[in-house]
């Protein structure tokens, strides 16, 4: 194995400046941002269709490898995959054995010598899908699903897509974040993408062990109270909390953080009117949402994941279509 | 056999214990520094060596230094390592008792002196561990450790966490007027973080270790030295609150000594950009507040001791996440040029780096201060300040893991000698 180069700027941008591989938000243009986002309203279209596939990319073969569970990101990224007419092959590596970075190499090398054209790659280690495209360099793309704490760039996409298609657009809305900000590389993600596209007011909101004052070096405002948190804001992101943020006695319980800052329908009121409600699932009903309102006429977690297809198909196509992958 | 004698003509001697800072002759007979400037009458050196442009001094001490012997072999050795160090300058290492398994029996000790002579490089000097296994819950052999040969004990980069243990050791070690080296770091508020804790932490999704934890665990251990009347060392702090308290405890009379890293130096949390793991160190590399005030402190001398900090790693780990890398760097044989850097920026004079390199770490481990004085041992550096470079994709370290690998480097080690032997040559 040849030396990896650090410090050479964005890995995600070949020599001449095109989008090689998707590893994160930041660090994306604002014009490759915009045209994922495109691309991915036109084949939201193609899902309402009785024949659901383009040959976009027949011939191809992609590489789900998930070292970490994953439902809803891996079954549409196979999903998006298939319809436009890739092969794809899904690996879940266990936990257990990927603790090791070279394990992670030495999979992605294995998988190379079979001729495969790209990865998805899901790893609990930040910076895991940076350090498989200093590897791979141009010989393969890699989108990242999902590395650790720090980032899942398609998450973010689709919900900036699912603000601008249903919420209107990015620069007029009020934006709140709820819930284990610290922990989330799709809060990360997300802050990225709104303030790429202009999103004037972004706020974060929870409980001091699990929203950090340093947040405010992201650019966003720091709440610890949903009555300051959530007046005037016309999108309200609920985040999933994990159980294990307990046992490192960053909560004394869920119920207290439902107490606190739980999404019910009384402070869903406190949000502008008809302010719309996302979550990146899985969901923990009664915990940071109420069923009220997941259940409720404003919450458009569903969409979400429809939009997450077309977001999927629209990053694979556009990365596919980057000379170099193309023979 | 031919006894070995030397003369190194008209270069600028830089002797810290003396002052002397001239461009003269040095003479070399029996392993020791023969005659400065005028030579006594007949004596015919084996080897005129022509020093015009360089600088000649004691060899420089290194105050952190894993050799990983004992260890898998994997990551380097004495033999590897010791090299890399004379091509550093080099002439005596302070093993880090962190080895595999770790230095807290005198047969590790025994072992560590038997491979540095089996490498007949440079000299070692062994630490042994404070505590069996470095985990901080009972005392080692100190007077074991002594007689099989280590000339300090230490804790490599591990805090003691029960304090009233730490508080015995030290007491106990303090029969023995020799230094204890301590890793300051409150543990449980360090957790398992990997860089310095702050908004590139934050943005990277890594565990933040916060610079409190170094300013909280330096309280406390200076504290209890006091208590306990230990002589103690901190090889290598990162933040000015740490850099402050050494200046205070000095101040007050304590027997306490500091030295920083060079990366902490010339290196800030920025450089790991978007997970560089040729930067992961411990402490972690800080902000440029920091290491500013890291600068002017080594530029007081309250920092006496620059450490190359060598923790060589091999090839096994390339590729490794953020999180699953170890922590170090190994850059021992790039330290001369790196630390030109601060001559080059005004920090230092020739003289006082020269001074952090030796007697600085001598007088921090309790050793013989070197000098270029007639009688001294000839444990001598002979660099050109001036020689341009590059680090060579494979140098004599077994670990790569080093950021530099593209840095412009000037000035370069010449010669090493150790008892008037040389032990690296590298042609101009």
């Amino acid at each position: 194995m040849t030396g990896l180069r650090f410090g050479d700027g964005n890995p995600q941008y070949d020599r001449q400046g095109r989008l090689r591989h998707l590893l994160s938000i930041e660090g994306l243009r604002e014009i490759d941002l915009l045209q994922i986002l495109d691309t991915a309203e036109s084949f939201l279209g193609i899902a309402q269709r009785a024949i659901k596939k383009t040959p976009t990319l027949r011939g191809r073969t992609l590489v789900n490898l998930f070292f970490e569970n994953s439902t809803r990101t891996r079954s549409t990224f196979e999903l998006a995959a298939k319809r436009l007419s890739a092969d794809v092959l899904n690996i879940a590596a266990s936990q257990s054995s990927a603790t090791k970075g070279e394990s992670l190499l030495d999979t992605v090398d294995n998988l190379m010598a079979m001729q495969v054209d790209g990865f998805i790659v899901r790893h609990p280690e930040a910076g895991a899908a940076h350090l498989l495209a200093r590897h791979l360099g141009d010989r393969a793309l890699v989108v990242n699903a999902g590395d650790g704490q720090h980032a899942h760039p398609t998450q973010a996409l689709l919900d900036v897509f699912t603000i601008r298609r249903l919420a209107g657009p990015v620069e007029q809305q009020v934006v709140c974040i709820l819930g284990d900000l610290l922990h989330s590389r799709v809060a990360r993600a997300l802050i990225h993408a709104l303030s790429i596209l202009g999103c004037p007011e972004i706020r974060v909101l929870g409980p001091r062990t699990l929203v950090p004052p340093e947040f405010a070096s992201l650019g966003v405002q720091v709440h610890h109270d949903p009555r300051d948190a959530l007046p005037g804001a016309s999108v309200v992101y609920a985040l999933r909390l994990q159980r294990e943020r307990m046992e490192s006695h960053r909560l004394p319980s869920l119920d207290e953080f439902h107490r606190r800052f739980g999404l019910t329908p009384e402070r869903l009121a406190l949000a502008a009117p008809g302010a719309l409600v996302l979550h990146p699932g899985p969901i923990n009903r009664g915990v940071e949402i109420g069923s009220a309102v997941v259940d409720g006429p404003q919450s458009v977690i569903l969409a979400q994941v429809e939009h997450g297809l077309a977001v999927r198909m629209a990053v694979l196509s556009l990365l596919a279509g980057v000379g170099g992958h193309e023979d | 056999m031919k006894t070995e004698s030397r003369l190194i003509r008209g270069a600028r001697l830089l002797d810290p214990c003396t002052g002397l800072d001239a461009v003269t002759d040095l003479a070399i007979d029996r392993g020791r520094i023969l005659a400065v400037g005028e030579l006594p009458a007949g004596f015919t050196p084996t080897e005129v060596i022509d020093g015009q442009g360089c600088c000649l001094c004691p060899g420089f001490i290194e105050t952190s230094f894993q050799g990983h012997t004992p260890g898998s072999g994997r990551d380097g050795s004495l033999a590897s390592e010791l090299r890399a160090a004379a091509a550093g300058g080099f002439t005596s290492v302070l093993l880090r008792p962190d080895t595999s398994p770790v230095a807290d029996t005198p047969g590790v000790i025994r072992e560590q002196q038997a491979e540095a002579a089996a490498a007949g490089l440079i000299r070692v000097l062994p630490c042994g561990a404070l505590t069996p296994g470095l985990r901080g819950r009972e005392l080692s052999e100190m007077a074991a450790l002594l007689e099989a040969g280590a000339v300090a004990f230490g804790q490599a980069q591990r805090s003691i966490e029960d304090t009233q243990l730490l508080r015995l050791a030290l007491s106990y070690a303090a029969d023995f007027d020799r230094t204890v080296l301590l890793h300051p770091e409150d543990a449980r508020l360090a957790a398992d973080g990997v860089m310095d804790e702050g908004p590139l932490s934050l943005r990277l999704g890594l565990g933040g270790r916060p610079r409190l934890a170094e300013d909280i665990g330096l309280y406390r251990d200076l504290q209890v030295a006091r208590l306990a009347g230990a002589r103690v060392h901190f090889p290598t702090l990162s933040s000015a609150a740490a850099a402050e308290q050494i200046d205070a405890a000095q101040a007050a009379g304590q027997a306490v000594t500091a030295g920083v890293s060079i990366h902490h130096l010339l290196l800030t949390s920025q450089d790991i950009g978007t997970f560089n793991t040729h930067v992961k160190i411990l402490p972690p590399l800080r902000d440029a507040r920091q290491q500013e005030a890291l600068r002017q402190a080594r530029a007081r001398g309250t920092l006496s001791v620059l450490s190359a900090q060598h923790e060589p790693w091999g090839p096994d780990h390339r590729g490794s996440t953020m999180t699953a890398a170890p922590f170090g760097i190994a850059a021992i044989e790039y330290l001369l040029p790196l630390a030109l850097n601060l001559v080059r920026a005004g920090l230092l004079s020739m003289l006082q780096l020269v001074q952090r390199l030796t007697t600085g770490p001598a007088a921090a481990l309790g050793l013989p201060l070197p000098s270029l004085a007639p009688g001294s041992v000839a444990d001598l550096c002979l660099f050109d300040p001036e020689q341009p470079w590059e680090a060579s994709a494979n140098g004599w370290s077994v670990g790569d893991n080093h950021p530099y690998r593209h840095w412009e480097l000037r000035g370069a080690v010449r010669l090493t000698l150790r008892d008037g032997r040389i032990v690296h040559r590298r042609e101009p």
